[in-house]
């Protein structure tokens, strides 16, 4: 006998597009349907293929017993409809998925909660949606309340908790869940610097006691630190399994390579592109140190400016504001191509890609004349000089010069 | 390939995730396993509603207490409906015991799966458990409502035949029709958000197609045995008759439990058979 704990055989789930709107059927419809439908089954098989999508196509991997598989890919990779086929929430459409040992899943923290009742009685509720036995809830319960941080507000409704405390609660009863095999979503993303280092150390401990865990994350530092073996997705399709340090490797090149594969979105009017002044192609978007960088942005106008502004906002990868700009008083003497240029001493990014919008507006009107999401990133590869963990990184990444002197004895 | 398949198939898995393929089988161990989690979501629904309102459990009573009264002074005294030789406050309540239940059973559970629809779509478990808890939180608003049919009795100085004993099995019965329209109504509620504006008129359709305001033995053998159809009938004819000793459902009793586990059984597989789109779907 194998010690294979996870067989995920040829799955494929197909959904049907055509959005929100035609989800709810009304009985209606479902009448008229029926007396259409032997004529339907005529061109039923051209109407299937243009309305349906392939979250995943024939997707195959193993996991061992103990082992912790990282599953990374691009959005929409299908990484969560693999989850959800995992987890028993949705069937596959072909395939089959083999497991020995109880699943527990943990798509969300707090699943089942409900604001209106105390902290105590969420346990019961939540722990036994997640499936455990009310005995083995009572048996958990005070490692439960004491992994949360919560023994105050035990008999207070959740509604009054600050959210920090509802996140503790939640992940402290999925935390005692005991599956053999558990499936976790990026449930780690949520929660304060602490709460995520508590999570990532209960989640190894978990591997340590020969469970088998798998784990989604956009997170490849989440992702190095806890998984030995990656599965890598991409539109549906598995490219690869393996090694995780080769496979991530592999994954941030690509990425980045295939930002520099799309076709400089050249636009005739507007911002056109963008570079760094003074790289060569195909490395104008790389920032790889922190000394003077000059951003330059490309911009048509088919008529002159008297007065314009704009704005520039440079999003990272988690969609926060790393860093902003707004021009006044643009002088545009005559229709043509200006390159608009930003000047910096140093841009001290942390490693990781970023992505500009940028807005520009005539200033006397306050007409828009454009709205521009790049779509070439900026790719930071410059050092990481702050501390190297991950919850004490912060926002900045900046060099320092370090001395140490012995101090004179003031008198 | 063909052997390399059932080489798979033969190794000891405890789970198998594939497509089901039309009528599934119920899978009722896999429900028994998860009796904590009914347990847990009726008492959630109960203790929500209870918090959540001023009246809390009071509400359980004025229902039925107030349906009754209104009864009382129009069917019973001024249209003078013959309440089989029983007072008529007691005669309709008695009825609107299981009445209540079965009403507020449907509403609560045509709307449980969209309810919960977080839940469908992120964590595991039969789906069965969802709409079983609804109807199951009724029982305790029914227990509540039923102290006041004691209190009534003894106001009138009813006092129960040995028919009593048979009390269990009517409430039983009404669980069942409620669980078996139950289950039809959710899983088609999903699907059909029609449904949701069906059921109140389908309740007050059903009041008047049951025999709370009046008693089934205004009917004439075999149309008698024939009412029985609606499964509500054995059930109320039946209460009357374990409680207050009026005349026993005889034949009806039959056809109603009948029906009554047919429209489980089927409301089961229905509902089985739609499991796998709910997540998708709601």
């Amino acid at each position: 006998m194998s010690d294979v704990v996870v067989r995920v055989d040829k799955i494929s789930k197909r959904y049907r597009i055509g959005g929100k709107q035609e989800r709810y059927k009304t009985f209606r419809e479902a009448i008229v349907q029926t007396v259409r439908a032997p004529f339907r089954r005529l061109s039923a098989k051209h109407d299937d293929l243009s309305n349906t999508f392939w979250a995943l196509n024939d997707v195959s991997f193993e996991v061992k017993r103990g082992e912790v598989l990282g599953i990374i890919g691009r959005n929409g990779a299908g990484k969560s409809t693999l989850l959800k086929i995992l987890s028993r929430i949705t069937e596959p459409t072909t395939g089959a998925i083999y497991l020995k040992g109880r699943v527990g899943a943990l798509l969300e923290v707090g699943t089942g909660f409900h604001p209106e009742l105390t902290g105590r009685e969420n346990i019961y509720l939540s722990g036994t949606i997640l499936g455990m036995t009310r005995a083995e809830v009572v048996r958990k319960f005070d490692e439960i309340v004491d992994f949360a941080g919560v023994e105050q507000f035990i008999d207070t409704p959740v509604k009054r908790y600050s959210s920090g405390m509802g996140l503790r609660l939640g992940f402290a009863v999925a935390a005692h869940l005991e599956p053999e095999i558990l499936v976790v979503d990026e449930v780690l993303a949520v929660g304060d610097a602490e709460f995520q280092k508590k999570c990532l150390g209960k989640m190894g401990e978990v591997a340590g006691q020969g469970r088998t865990v798998l784990f989604v994350s956009h997170n490849l530092n989440q992702i190095r630190r806890l998984c030995e073996t990656v599965a890598w997705l991409d539109r549906g399709q598995i490219v690869q399994v393996g090694d995780t340090q080769q496979l991530t490797a592999l994954y941030e090149t690509t990425a980045i390579q295939k930002a520099q594969d799309t076709p400089k979105d050249v636009r005739k009017l507007g911002f056109r592109y963008w570079y760094i002044e003074g790289k060569k192609v195909p490395f104008t978007n790389h920032i790889d140190d922190h000394q003077l960088t000059e951003i330059v942005f490309v911009l048509d106008m088919p008529t002159p400016i008297q007065r314009g502004h704009h704005g520039l906002v440079l999003y990272d990868s988690e969609g926060r504001v790393a860093w902003s700009a707004a021009t006044n008083d643009i002088h545009l003497p005559q229709p043509g191509t200006y390159n608009l240029r930003y000047l910096l001493p140093s841009f001290p990014l942390k490693p990781g890609v970023y992505s500009w919008f940028m807005t520009f507006y005539e200033t006397l009107s306050g007409q828009e004349l454009d709205r521009w999401y790049a779509e070439q990133p900026l790719v930071v590869g410059a050092p990481l000089y702050t501390h190297p963990m991950e919850q004490y990184q912060g926002l900045l990444n900046v060099p320092s010069v370090f001395t140490v002197e012995r101090a004179e004895a003031k008198v | 390939m063909q052997q390399e398949q059932s080489l798979i198939e033969q190794e000891n898995w405890s789970i198998i995730i594939r497509p089901s393929k039309g009528w599934v089988s119920l899978n009722l161990r896999n429900l028994w396993e998860y009796r904590d989690l009914i347990f847990f979501l009726a008492w959630r629904d109960i203790s929500v509603r209870y918090k959540q309102t001023v009246l809390g459990a009071a509400w359980a009573i004025i229902q039925p207490l107030f349906s009754m009264v209104i009864f009382s002074i129009f069917f019973g005294g001024l249209a003078q409906i013959a309440s089989d030789g029983v007072p008529y406050p007691v005669f309709s309540y008695a009825a609107l015991l299981p009445w209540t239940f079965f009403a507020n059973a449907l509403s609560e559970s045509s709307n449980s799966l969209v309810g919960n629809a977080n839940l469908l779509s992120k964590v595991y478990f039969p789906r069965l458990a969802i709409p079983i808890a609804s109807i199951l939180g009724g029982v305790v608003d029914f227990a509540i409502a039923f102290i006041v049919l004691l209190v009534l009795m003894l106001i009138f100085g009813i006092v129960p035949t040995i028919a009593v004993v048979f009390l269990p099995l009517f409430l039983l019965l009404a669980l069942v029709t409620a669980l078996g329209v139950g289950l039809w109504l959710s899983a088609l509620n999903v699907e059909y958000r029609d449904i949701r504006y069906a059921v109140p008129f389908l309740v007050q359709v059903l009041l008047f197609a049951s025999p709370v305001v009046y008693s089934s033995t205004l009917l004439e053998e075999p149309w008698r045995t024939l009412y029985g159809i609606n499964p509500m009938v054995g059930v109320i004819e039946g209460f009357r008759w374990a409680l207050l000793g009026t005349t026993p459902p005889g034949p009806m009793l039959f056809v109603s439990v009948i029906t009554a586990f047919a429209l489980l059984i089927s409301g089961a597989m229905y509902f089985r058979r739609m499991e796998k789109t709910f997540a998708d779907v709601v």
